[in-house]
Formats: structure tokens, sequence, C-alpha cells
């Protein structure tokens, strides 16, 4: 494998491993308000937003396993696990793809 | 920056898939034409690194958390086309499986993230790279302002997003529907923080990657001929 690659593809796994430090992180982030939040801040949620919100269930939210309350060494797990499952899909994805349509 | 369903109103996220159709169809024959064999790890490397950052949240000032996108360096390396297509697939994948962004928002998320920030990159390195030299420690300047100026321009997009939802959908007293705050706070608060803020860590990111590939490599730069390719132009040039 190219030089290059081969490096730029380790420092894809580090990020993989150190993903967790995403985690230390707590706030807010703006326009990403859930619905008891919205409560909070507004008195009330708007109504079409509190009907579109709850459209999709995503298998793994917030990058953690359903439940929530879950100690920080199991969310770091989880969201290593996470990013190893985006790495391998979109990455899997995309070679798949590229090998189709590539040209030499 | 990923928008949640609920927070744009029909209009606004009908439109945006709307445009992005024709751009990810564009952008897919693009691909497949222009795409080498050797660029493939690459391509698969790029959606791979976008999705992973994305997860890095960093706190600032005010207690806000935000994340860098690390579009600008794809747009950069790969070309804003190919950009469009590889951090497209982190964000629908974010979104299906991570409820990361809105499925509703899908289209506009990846306008905001993977086509104006690939563009914004690209053209922004372009123009202060001029025509230095590939090796020029000007062009690692250069990519690293594309990063703080893409990530903070699409903030502003994404403010403009949420800021026109109580415009265009209230009931009659005039209660938003959708996103609540209008123009004046959100283009503003999306803004400033990416400015203050997340747009710095993009910057570091897009410089940093920019400068390996730059020592490294420089035929993989989009639009740059390998050294080999180079002699022979050279050659045929001279005979």
């Amino acid at each position: 494998m190219d030089k290059t690659i081969k490096n730029l593809a380790i420092g894809l796994i580090a990020l993989i491993i150190l993903a967790p430090l995403g985690l230390l992180a707590v706030g807010e982030t703006f326009g990403e308000w859930g619905n008891e939040e919205l409560q909070e801040k507004l008195g009330f949620v708007p109504s079409g937003l509190e009907r579109l919100s709850s459209l999709w269930s995503a298998p793994l939210p917030d990058y953690a396993f359903s439940g929530g309350d879950e100690s920080m060494t199991v969310s770091a797990a989880a969201y290593i696990l996470s990013a190893a499952i985006g790495v391998a899909i979109c990455g899997g994805l995309l070679y798949l793809i590229g090998k189709k349509v590539a040209k030499d | 920056m990923h928008i949640p369903d609920g927070y744009l109103g029909p209009y606004t996220y009908i439109a945006m898939w709307i445009i992005m159709i024709p751009i990810w169809y564009y952008a897919g024959r693009k691909l497949s034409s222009e795409l080498k064999s050797k660029q493939v790890p690459l391509l698969a490397l790029a959606a791979a690194f976008s999705f992973v950052i994305m997860m890095f949240n960093i706190p600032i000032p005010g207690g806000s958390t935000g994340h860098a996108v690390g579009a600008a360096i794809i747009g950069i390396v790969l070309g804003p086309w190919a950009g469009v297509i590889a951090i497209s697939v982190a964000l629908v994948l974010q979104a299906l499986m991570f409820g990361d962004g809105g499925i509703t928002a899908i289209a506009a998320n990846c306008f905001n993230m993977a086509v104006v920030m690939p563009f914004v990159a690209y053209y922004t390195y372009k123009l202060i790279s001029g025509s230095t030299e590939i090796t020029s420690s000007r062009r690692v300047i250069a990519s690293g302002i594309a990063g703080y100026v893409s990530l903070s321009l699409a903030a502003a997009v994404t403010g403009f997003e949420f800021g026109i939802q109580p415009l265009l959908h209230h009931t009659a007293e005039g209660v938003p529907l959708y996103m609540p705050y209008s123009l004046n706070v959100t283009v503003p608060a999306m803004v400033l923080e990416h400015v203050l803020g997340f747009g710095i860590l993009e910057a570091l990111v897009t410089a940093l990657i920019f400068a390996y590939i730059q020592r490294t490599d420089t035929s993989m730069l989009y639009g740059e001929k390998s050294a080999a390719q180079k002699m022979k132009r050279a050659k045929a040039s001279t005979a």
C-alpha cells in the first residue's frame, strides 16, 4: 500500500480510539435542542417541530446504546464502536463504489 | 451544525431536496468520469475521516459545543465534486444510524456541509495559493484559511435556513411551528460560535493534513500531476 495512504489510515485509527474525548464536552448545541430543552427555553414546544422530531428512531441515537443512563465506560465503548461502524461503512462503501467507477 | 428533524418546515426541507438531487446526480457523474484507481483509497479515507472528525465535540466559552467537519481538506485534496459524495455519505449514515441530523433535513445538512464547505474551501485555497509552487508554505496558510472561511460560511447558511422558519411557518396568532428563533438570533449565534471557536479547529485540521500531504506526496492533490507525468511532459516539450 502507498506509504502516505497507510499513514493517513493509521491516523484515522488513532482518531477512532481517541473519539471518546468528544464526549467530554458538555453543553448544548444551537438549534439541536431536545423537546424538554425547548419547553424550558420557550415554555412550549413548537407543534410542527414536536410532530417531526419523532419521525425517525435511529438504532444508536447520539452514538450511544439506547437507554441513555450509561456509565462513562459504556458511553466511551459505544462511542468507539459508533466511530468504527461509521469508518467501516463510509470507507467500505466508497471503496466499493470507487473501484467500480475508477479508470486508470 | 446537524439540523435535526422538526427545525425546518416543509417548504425549506423540500426545497433543499430539490436543490440537492441534481447536485448529487452531477457529482456522481463527475466522479465516475474523473476518478482514478489510485485515488480510490483516498476517497474511502476521506468519507471515513469526515464521519469521525464530526464526533470530536469541543466546548467553547458560553456553554456551547460543536465540531469540525473535515470538509475543507477533502474539497482541497479530492476536488469539490468528489467532496460532495464523500461527505454526503458520512452525513446520511449519521442521520440514519445515529440520529445525528434529521431525515427530512438530510438534503439541507448535505447542502451546508457537503456542498458549501468543499466548494468554498477549494476556491478560497486556489485564490490565496495563486500560482505559487505546490510545495509553497503559502499553500498551507491558504488551506487553513479555506477551512476557517468555509466552516464559518456553512454556519451562516445554516443560520439563515433556521432563521427563515418563523417567517414561513406560524399559526394565525404568530406562534412559530418549527425553529422558533428568527434571523436576528440564528445567524449571529451560528456565525459567532463558528468564527470564534469551531472554525479555528477546522483551520488547524485542514492545514495540518495539507502540510502532511504536501511533504509526502503532492501527486495526491486535486489537479496536480505526478512527478512521472511532469517529467514525461517536460521531455515531450523539449523533444
